[in-house]
C-alpha cells in the first residue's frame, strides 16, 4: 500500500484541525491561496473572513482571552502580514495565546524584494513570544504544534510561522507527522514556586500587619481566581486588582478593595502605599500601577509570584520572589498555611481594615448624575444593571475604559476583555466579535468612544455576515476624551486634535451595514433605550449615547507621585 | 561593571538575530559579540561583553534566558575564568628600524608575525582584552598601524564547571 502524501496547504488544515481549533480569523491573498483552497474543502473548522487583518488578529485575541484557547489568524505576505503587527503587540503586552500563520514569497524569491514580500518574521520579532521560518512542507505539522505550545504555555504569547508559497502549491507533497505532545530542550518554563521560598513568603505573609494582595492579569490567564478567593478569604485580606486582573476576585466581594494604579480606588491605592507586606500575584508593577517607582511603597516588603523571571525585580525590588504558575503557587501557599495551621486573628486585623473602611467612605470612585446631560458612568451602571452583571465587556481605549472598569464590578474572570498593555484603539469591537463566536448565548457589549469605533468600523460587515450580534455602546462624547482630559490637565486646555468634527451618523451607519441603530440623546430614555437594545437578540445593535463631553475620569494619580498621590476630582487632591 | 556572558543556544536561522535584536530593544549594551557553532552542530555558542551593574546583569541573563531558543546562560566572570582575544593588525614595516621594532614588540607579546609585504607586516596575538590593548599602545608608539581586527572575547569557566546541555 503507498503511503497518503500531503501538499503543505493539506497539512496546514490538517495540523490545525488536530490541534482541535475550531475557528481561524483571516483574510486570503497570493502567497496563502492553497490553504484557502485546502480550508474550503475541510468541515472541522470554520473560516471567519475579517475585513481587515488588524481585526483577525484582535478577533482571534478576543477569542483567546475568553476562552483561554489559542487564537488563530490567517493572512497573506505583504500587507496582510503587516497589517497583523498591532494586533500581535497587542497579544504581546497582555500575554494572549495566539498563532499568526503568514504567508510568504516563494523561497527562491525571498531576498529579491518579490511582490508582497516582507521580513514579517523581523518586523515582529520584538513583539513575539517566538516565531518560526518554516523551509520543507514536513517540518510543517511540528512547527505549527510547536508555535500552539509555546503560544499556550508558560508566559502565553503571540508565535508567528512563516510559510513560503512553494511548500504549499500541490506540486509538491509529503507524508504528514505530528507530534501534538511537544518537547523542547531549550523551554521548559517553571511550574511549581520554590519550597524554600514558599515557607518564607507564608512567614512574611502571616506576620503582616498591614497586608494586600494586588493581583494582576496572570490570575485570569491562569484560570485562578477560584484559588486566589479562597487565599483572600482564608488571609482575610484586602485585595486590590489591576486592570488586566478585573474578574480575578468578585467585583462584589467584601475583600475587593478596587482597581489600583492611575484610575484606581483611593482605598486600594492607599492601601498599597501603607502596606507592610503586598503580595503581588501575576502582576507586573506597571508603570500604570506604580506612578513614580522611586517613591514606589518604600515600607513595604514585596512577595512577587509570576511566571516570568524577567518580570521579577524588573521595575520594583521584590524580597521575595516566587517563579511558577501562579495557580500552582497559590496551591502551594495555601497548604502551607494549612501546614502552619493558620486562622487569621480578627483584633490583629482590626486596624487595618478600620483604616480602609475609612478610605473606602471617601467614596472615591462616584459621580454626580444631576438633571443635564447623560454621565458616562451613569450608562455603565445601567449596562450592569440590565446585563445582572453577567456581560463579556470588551473595551475599547479612553475615558470609556476606565468608566467601564470602574463602574461594571466583574464577577467572574475572563468577562471583561481589554487592550490594557498596549491600549490598543480599535481593538474593541473584533475582539467583542471573537467572544461572541466562542459564547453565543451570553450577552457581549462592546463599550467604545467615537474615536475607537472608527479604527476598526468595518467590521460591522463581518458580523453581518457571521450573524455575531455583540452590543456595542458607544460613549459618545465627539471627541478623544481621554486625550482631551490630559490637554485640559497639563496643557491648559488646549485641545490639539483632540475633539473629532464631521462625525458620521452612526445610527444610518449601522443600519446600512444591516444592523439596528439606536441613539440616546436624554438622561429620562436611557434605561429603557437600553433595555431595548439588550432584548434584541439576533440582531447586532449599536447604541450611540451622546454623553457629557467634559466628563473626566477620577480619580487620577498626580504625576510623578506616590503611588497614592491623586486627584480625586476636579481640582480636589487626596 | 565588565561582564562577559556565555550563551548556548538552538543553532537555529534568527536565533542570533533575537539575541542582538532584545539587547538593542532592552537598552542593553554589547561591548563585543562572538558567536559559531559548537562541535555538536545543533548548537550554536555566543559569548557577549556587556556594561552594566548587578541590577541590568540580572536582567539581562533574565531576558536572553526567556527566549525559547536559548538553553543556557552564565556569567563567566562571577567566577574563575578564562578569557581570549585575537587580534590581527597591519601595521607600517618600511625601513630596518621599524621591522626590528614591529619583530621585537610581537615577541615580547608572544604573537606571530602572519604575513609580510613589500611595506607592511601583519601580526597575531591573541590574548586578553589588556594584553591585546597594551600591545596596540606599544606598537603604535613605533609605527603606524594601517588596520586592525579584533575577534571579540570568548571565555571558558575555569575547573570543573562545564556549559553544555
Ligand atoms: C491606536 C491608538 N492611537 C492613539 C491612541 C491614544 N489615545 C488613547 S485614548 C484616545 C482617545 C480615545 O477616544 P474615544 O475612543 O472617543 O474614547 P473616549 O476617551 O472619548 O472615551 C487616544 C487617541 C491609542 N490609545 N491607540
Ligand atoms: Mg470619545
Amino acid at each position: 500500500m503507498t503511503k497518503q502524501l500531503f501538499t503543505g496547504a493539506e497539512m496546514v488544515v490538517k495540523a490545525l484541525s488536530a490541534l482541535e481549533v475550531k475557528y481561524i480569523f483571516g483574510y486570503p491573498g497570493g502567497t496563502v491561496l492553497d490553504i484557502y483552497d485546502a480550508i474550503f474543502q475541510q468541515d472541522q473548522f470554520e473560516h471567519i473572513l475579517v475585513r481587515h487583518e488588524q481585526a483577525a488578529t484582535h478577533m482571534a485575541d478576543g477569542y483567546a482571552r475568553a476562552t483561554g484557547d489559542v487564537g488563530v489568524v490567517l493572512a497573506t505576505s505583504g500587507p496582510g502580514a503587516t497589517n497583523c503587527i498591532t494586533g500581535i503587540a497587542t497579544a504581546y503586552m497582555d500575554s494572549i495565546p495566539m498563532v499568526v500563520l503568514s504567508g510568504q514569497v516563494p523561497t527562491n524569491l525571498i531576498g529579491d524584494d518579490a511582490f508582497q514580500e516582507t521580513d514579517i518574521v523581523g518586523c515582529s520579532r520584538p513583539i513575539v513570544k517566538h516565531s518560526f521560518n518554516c523551509r520543507s512542507l514536513e517540518d510543517i505539522p511540528n512547527i505549527i504544534a510547536k508555535a500552539f505550545y509555546i503560544a499556550k504555555s508558560g508566559r502565553p504569547g503571540p508565535v508567528v510561522v512563516e510559510l513560503p508559497k512553494d511548500i504549499l502549491i500541490p506540486d509538491n507533497k509529503g507524508e504528514f507527522h505530528i507530534e501534538t505532545d511537544v518537547q523542547l530542550r531549550s523551554y521548559n518554563p517553571t511550574k511549581k514556586g520554590h519550597p524554600k521560598q514558599i515557607k518564607k513568603a507564608v512567614k512574611t505573609i502571616t506576620e503582616a500587619k498591614q497586608l494586600v494582595v494586588y493581583s494582576g492579569g496572570g490570575i485570569v490567564l491562569s484560570d485562578a481566581s477560584e484559588l486566589l478567593t479562597e487565599l483572600v478569604e482564608k488571609l482575610n485580606a484586602p485585595c486590590t486588582n489591576t486592570l488586566m486582573g478585573l474578574g480575578g476576585i468578585s467585583g462584589t466581594h467584601e475583600n475587593f478593595i478596587g482597581m489600583l494604579g492611575m484610575h484606581g480606588s483611593l482605598e486600594a491605592n492607599k492601601a498599597m502605599a501603607n502596606a507592610d507586606v503586598i503580595l503581588a500575584l501575576g502582576a507586573r508593577f506597571d508603570d500604570r500601577v506604580t506612578n513614580n517607582v522611586k517613591k514606589f511603597c518604600p515600607n513595604a516588603t514585596i512577595v512577587h509570584v509570576d511566571i516570568d523571571p524577567t518580570s521579577i525585580s524588573k521595575t520594583i525590588n521584590a524580597h521575595i520572589p516566587i517563579v511558577g504558575l501562579v495557580d500552582r503557587v497559590i496551591k502551594q501557599l495555601l497548604a502551607e498555611l494549612e501546614h502552619i495551621n493558620y486562622a487569621p486573628e480578627p483584633d490583629k486585623q482590626d486596624a487595618w481594615w478600620q483604616q480602609i473602611n475609612q478610605w473606602r467612605a471617601q467614596k472615591s470612585v462616584s459621580y454626580q448624575q444631576g438633571e443635564g446631560k447623560i454621565k458616562p458612568q451613569r450608562v455603565v451602571e445601567a449596562m450592569y444593571d440590565i446585563t445582572q452583571g453577567e456581560a463579556y465587556v470588551c473595551s475599547d481605549v479612553g475615558q470609556h475604559q476606565m468608566f467601564a472598569a470602574q463602574y461594571y464590578p466583574f464577577a467572574k474572570p475572563r468577562q471583561w476583555i481589554n487592550s490594557g498593555g498596549l491600549g490598543t484603539m480599535g481593538f474593541g469591537l473584533p475582539a467583542a466579535m471573537g467572544v461572541k463566536l466562542a459564547f453565543p448565548e451570553s450577552h457581549v457589549i462592546c463599550i467604545t468612544g467615537d474615536g475607537s469605533i472608527q479604527m476598526n468600523i468595518q467590521e460591522l460587515s463581518t458580523c453581518l455576515q457571521y450573524k455575531l450580534p455583540v452590543v456595542i455602546i458607544s460613549l459618545n462624547n465627539r471627541s478623544l476624551g481621554m486625550v482631551r482630559q490630559w490637554q485640559d490637565m497639563i496643557y491648559g486646555g488646549r485641545h490639539a486634535s483632540s475633539y473629532m468634527e464631521s462625525l458620521p451618523d452612526f445610527v444610518k451607519l449601522a443600519e446600512s451595514y444591516g444592523h439596528v441603530g439606536i441613539q440616546i440623546n436624554h438622561l429620562e430614555e436611557l434605561d429603557e433605550k437600553l433595555t431595548q437594545a439588550f432584548a434584541i437578540k439576533n440582531r447586532l445593535v449599536f447604541v450611540d449615547v451622546l454623553v457629557d463631553e467634559l466628563e473626566h475620569v477620577y480619580p487620577m494619580q498626580i504625576r510623578h507621585g506616590k503611588i497614592d498621590d491623586m486627584w480625586i476630582k476636579k481640582g480636589v487632591k487626596a | 561593571m565588565r561582564r562577559i556572558l556565555a550563551i548556548l543556544l538552538e543553532n537555529e536561522p534568527g536565533s542570533l538575530s533575537r539575541i542582538v535584536g532584545l539587547f538593542s530593544q532592552r537598552a542593553f549594551n554589547i561591548e563585543s559579540l562572538t558567536v559559531a557553532p559548537t562541535e555538536d552542530a545543533s548548537l550554536s555558542r555566543i559569548t557577549i561583553t556587556t556594561i552594566g551593574d548587578d541590577r541590568v546583569l540580572e536582567q539581562i541573563v533574565k531576558q536572553v534566558n526567556k527566549l525559547i531558543d536559548v538553553i543556557k546562560i552564565t556569567d563567566l566572570t562571577e567566577r574563575s575564568h578564562v578569557e581570549r582575544e585575537i587580534i590581527l593588525l597591519k601595521v607600517l614595516a618600511m625601513n630596518d628600524k621599524s621591522r626590528t621594532e614591529v619583530k621585537r614588540i610581537t615577541d615580547i607579546f608572544r604573537g606571530s608575525i602572519v604575513d609580510i609585504g613589500k611595506q607592511i607586516y601583519t601580526v597575531e596575538l591573541t590574548g586578553d582584552a589588556d594584553k591585546i590593548n597594551a600591545f596596540i599602545t606599544t606598537l603604535s608608539h613605533e609605527t603606524e598601524i594601517i588596520e586592525s581586527v579584533r575577534s571579540g572575547t570568548v571565555g571558558i569557566a575555569r575547573g570543573e564547571k562545564a556549559l553544555r546541555i
